[in-house]
């Protein structure tokens, strides 16, 4: 089990791309910076592909910060910095896509 | 009970962070940065931080923002003394962008130099090393 976390906008497509095919079973999905866009409803169809293993989470200060705490998909669990470190450790390693 | 205190030890990670992204060009330094804090509030250990690529202008000593702006460097260096620890910038990616310390200014004749005090130039080896004493190894790249 793995943590990916992405910190770029739908808008990066392959990057995007990249990260979602890499995700397996029971891996986690973080958010971050403008990654977190990517949680609004527009971009749903990105995730329809996923395994439904695959826990989904967002990082709260990023949403606040882009001021779209409300807008997001509520599939996605909104987790604050703690809860990133709680994360990292609970998964065997972290992956990052930038 | 002793399986409680095992347990517990257990959950207390060690930590490397690689920090990729120039200050003040991308907000993944901000992250890096908080995630380093929020890691050490929680009580995990951090081994070393290793700065790389444009990471490395994290190490310089001359960057001077607004007073109403975080001072990105001087955090680091504040972090790093309230909790003894390792930043280390990667000497290859620092010296070819003008971030030098004594030693490194010396070698090239370069008229100055400018790494922060609280940090170190050093090689990939020290990266590779904390990866493998590392639980937890995350990258934060721009």
């Amino acid at each position: 089990m793995a943590l990916h976390t992405l910190n770029r906008a739908p808008a990066d497509q392959s990057c995007v791309t990249r990260c979602l095919n890499a995700l397996a079973d029971n891996d986690a999905l973080l958010l971050i910076e403008d990654g977190v866009y990517a949680a609004l409803p527009g971009h749903q169809a990105l995730f329809a592909a996923l395994p439904d293993s695959v826990s989904l989470y967002v990082l709260q200060p990023d949403l606040q910060a882009r001021g779209i705490s409300e807008k997001v998909r509520d599939v996605f669990t909104p987790i604050d910095d703690a809860g990133f470190v709680q994360l990292a450790c609970d998964q065997d390693k972290v992956v990052s896509w930038f | 009970m002793g399986f409680f205190l095992w347990q517990n030890s257990w959950l207390q990670m060690i930590f490397t962070l690689i920090v990729q992204a120039a200050p003040y060009s991308h907000q993944s330094a901000d992250t890096a940065y908080r995630f380093a804090k929020s890691l050490l509030d929680q009580g995990h250990s951090l081994h070393r931080v290793f700065f790389y690529a444009d990471g490395v202008h994290t190490g310089s000593a001359l960057a001077s923002p607004p007073q109403d702006e975080p001072n990105i460097p001087e955090r680091w260096q504040q972090l790093a003394q309230d909790h003894q620890l390792d930043l280390v910038v990667c000497i290859a990616a620092a010296v070819r962008r003008g971030v030098l310390d004594a030693n490194e200014s010396g070698r090239y004749s370069k008229p100055g130099h400018n790494l922060a005090d609280g940090f170190e130039l050093s090689g990939l080896g020290q990266l590779v090393e904390a990866i493998a004493v590392s639980d937890r190894t995350l990258t934060f790249g721009a």
